[in-house]
């Protein structure tokens, strides 16, 4: 584009601008650029010199909102210091888009308060505490309105859900079988390992057995399991009910007489209460399995000699405080992923963030409660 | 471009998903700068003839040509600057919800051309005015709209760079009479300003008495008429009829003689 799209002479005290080719939004950067050079790039030298300005619109081949709208900007240098600006040759269809952009920015757009730096961060704080009080407060909530859904249904047990119970199982039990034994498969082989490695140096690899046997039983049998449930069913429950929110789903529920959750709720949490310790008991038993895959390969001890040593090393009591803790953490997890997706607002960015939250919330809450029943069952001797 | 040539031209169009075909060898034009109203029966293929148009659902067989571009035919460059030249309203709105109403206008800027935020800022808000909001709606966010205002917005946004075509799928629905009929006015206003073509999926009789120049019915996947007001009047095929001429078309249309 060699052509000028603005050119100016000044006659006396006139300034006459000629205006060509295309005025139109491709062209509306270059043009901006011409249009502040013409204005005195806001220091208002020519427009000063100059008591008025003829502009002649005649040669301009194509012309939008942008065009129309920048010429508008120029003639405002004039008209608003009370000098006279006028514009000549346009086309019909320009006119009129000139006319309509004479009447626009009038008004003063709302500036964005400018705030204060240190009274930000310090309303950053007090709104993350708060927010961290808020989100104790409707786990609480939640745990409520559940344990009332729960009563209720005990006395009208022919209003539970049964088939979304059966079809939430499925989802969060029965496909997730394959993906937690393996996981759990090689975090009992990982285990076993490093117990070989690491004992051999004193020769006691026999001991490896009790490690594998007491830490998955007691600990990471659960834990790992209660991880993968928060990552792979605690998300989805949040994103399932946040949508439903934004669509208005719960809205019609409640309209119709239901109470979401009593239908939606409870029937999810009721399955993870049953579907973790199922999955934590196959998880136990895989992690035993790849310990002792790897007893036998790696550490050369048959299996005959693991199974012997483990019903040595372990008793039922460790295989009850695993079993345990189960049904609780299915709770906390089901809780925190259902009050975090009932408060998921409009947008989608905050579906984001609320499963984010609570995904991070139930794994962190999980790790306490497990840091908890320890104590607990360190003090009764189990 | 001569008066003459189609904007749109649609030729021997079939869409299908499945088994099912939904448009059936249609053919069909769009003039330059006049707002054609698609009608038609729910499921009729409406919102499918514009979402192929606009490149959105793969087609079978025939040709589409907007602004004398086949979109199957043009490499990448080209596509993105013809879709540069239009603007699409979308049922819902689907604005982002993420930005503000004055973000969602600057989206297609930012992303399109190289010009200062302050110029940005203006033709927001110089679009807010034109599509009758005002500036201080720009910083709220879309779940903070009403109906009509989000469909304004998302008109805005559409206008966002100056298209020649603007799609309208369905723009009066979910609004009460009076919005839509508000909204109608706008659209009729903002193509003589603007000189655009405008393409209009609509179920609303009112709009096409107000709003439209032409009218092309689409009925078992085929254009079942076209033309005026008049012409769809006088029209016999069944669908056409009942529509035009049944209780609520004709009372609008004697309205319309008073008139």
């Amino acid at each position: 584009m060699s052509e000028a799209l603005l050119s100016q002479k000044l006659v006396g005290d006139r300034l006459e601008l000629t205006a060509r080719g295309f005025w139109t939004a491709p062209h509306a950067a270059e043009l901006e650029a011409e249009v502040n050079r013409i204005a005195g790039g806001s220091s208002g030298a020519k427009p000063t010199k100059a008591t008025d300005v003829a502009i002649d619109m005649a040669g301009v081949r194509e012309l939008d909102t942008f065009g129309a709208w920048l010429l508008e900007r120029l003639t405002r240098q004039w008209t608003n210091v009370g000098r006279d600006a006028v514009v000549t040759g346009l086309p019909q269809h320009g006119a009129d888009l000139v006319e309509e952009m004479h009447g626009v920015n009038r008004e003063v757009p709302p500036r964005p308060e400018h705030k204060n730096p240190i009274v930000s961060f310090f309303a950053a704080v007090g709104r993350g505490t708060t927010g961290f009080a808020g989100s104790f407060h409707t786990f609480a909530q939640m745990l409520g309105e559940t344990g009332i859904a729960a009563a209720r249904v005990l006395f009208r047990p022919s209003e539970y859900r049964l088939t979304s119970t059966v079809h939430q199982f499925d989802r969060v039990a029965l496909q997730a079988v394959p993906i937690i034994l393996l996981i759990t498969f090689l975090i009992g082989a990982i285990v076993a390992q490093q117990g070989i490695f690491h004992f051999r140096k004193f020769g006691a690899e026999l001991y490896a057995v009790d490690l594998v046997g007491i830490l998955v039983l007691r600990e990471i049998g659960v834990l790992i399991v209660a991880i993968m449930v928060a990552g792979r069913s605690g998300s989805s429950y949040t994103a399932e009910l946040g949508s439903m929110k934004m669509r208005e789903e719960l809205d019609a529920l409640r309209t119709m007489g239901f109470d979401p959750v009593e239908v939606l709720v409870l029937p999810r949490i009721i399955v993870l209460i049953i579907a973790m310790p199922a999955l934590t008991f196959l998880g136990c038993m895989s992690a035993l399995y790849g310990g002792g895959l790897v007893a036998w390969l790696y550490g050369g001890m048959s299996p005959d000699i693991y199974i012997a040593r483990l019903t040595d090393a372990i008793s039922l009591t460790h295989f009850q405080v695993g079993m345990i803790k189960a049904p609780f953490m299915g709770l906390v997890i089901g809780l925190v992923a259902c009050a975090e997706g009932l408060r998921v607002k409009g947008s989608a960015e905050s579906l984001g963030i609320q499963t984010t939250k609570s995904v991070v919330e139930s794994i962190f809450l999980v790790i306490v409660l497990d840091g908890l029943f320890a104590i607990f069952f360190a003090s009764i001797g189990m | 471009m001569s008066d003459k040539t189609p904007v749109i031209k649609v030729r021997d169009l079939v869409v299908g998903f499945g088994t099912q075909t939904v448009l059936d060898h249609l053919d069909m034009d769009v003039r330059p700068s006049e707002i054609l109203g698609v009608v038609g029966a729910s499921g009729a293929g409406k919102s499918v003839l514009l979402r192929t148009i606009i490149g959105l659902i793969p087609r079978r067989q025939g040709s589409i040509e907007v602004l004398g571009k086949d979109l199957e035919k043009v490499d990448e460059g080209e596509r993105r600057a013809l879709e540069r030249r239009w603007g699409v309203l979308f049922q819902q709105g689907a604005l982002f919800s993420s930005l503000t109403v004055k973000q969602n206008i600057q989206f297609p800027m930012r992303e399109n051309l190289e010009i200062s935020q302050r110029l940005m800022n203006e033709m927001a808000y110089a679009k807010l005015e034109m599509v009758g909001l005002s500036p201080r709606d720009g910083d709220k966010f879309p779940s903070e709209l009403s109906g009509g205002m989000t469909k304004r917005v998302a008109l805005a946004r559409a206008l966002a760079l100056d298209p020649e075509i603007v799609f309208l799928d369905e723009p009066t629905s979910g609004l009460d009479p009076i919005s839509a009929g508000d909204f109608d006015e706008l659209i009729r206003t903002l193509q003589q300003t603007l000189g655009i073509t405008v393409f209009m999926v609509t179920h609303d009789l009112e709009s096409l008495y107000t709003a439209c120049d032409r009218i092309a019915v689409l009925a078992d996947g085929k254009l079942a008429a076209e033309g005026p007001i008049s012409a769809m009047l006088e029209s016999e095929h069944p669908w056409v009829k009942t529509y035009f001429q049944g209780k609520r078309g004709s009372s609008l249309a004697d309205r319309e003689l008073v008139q």
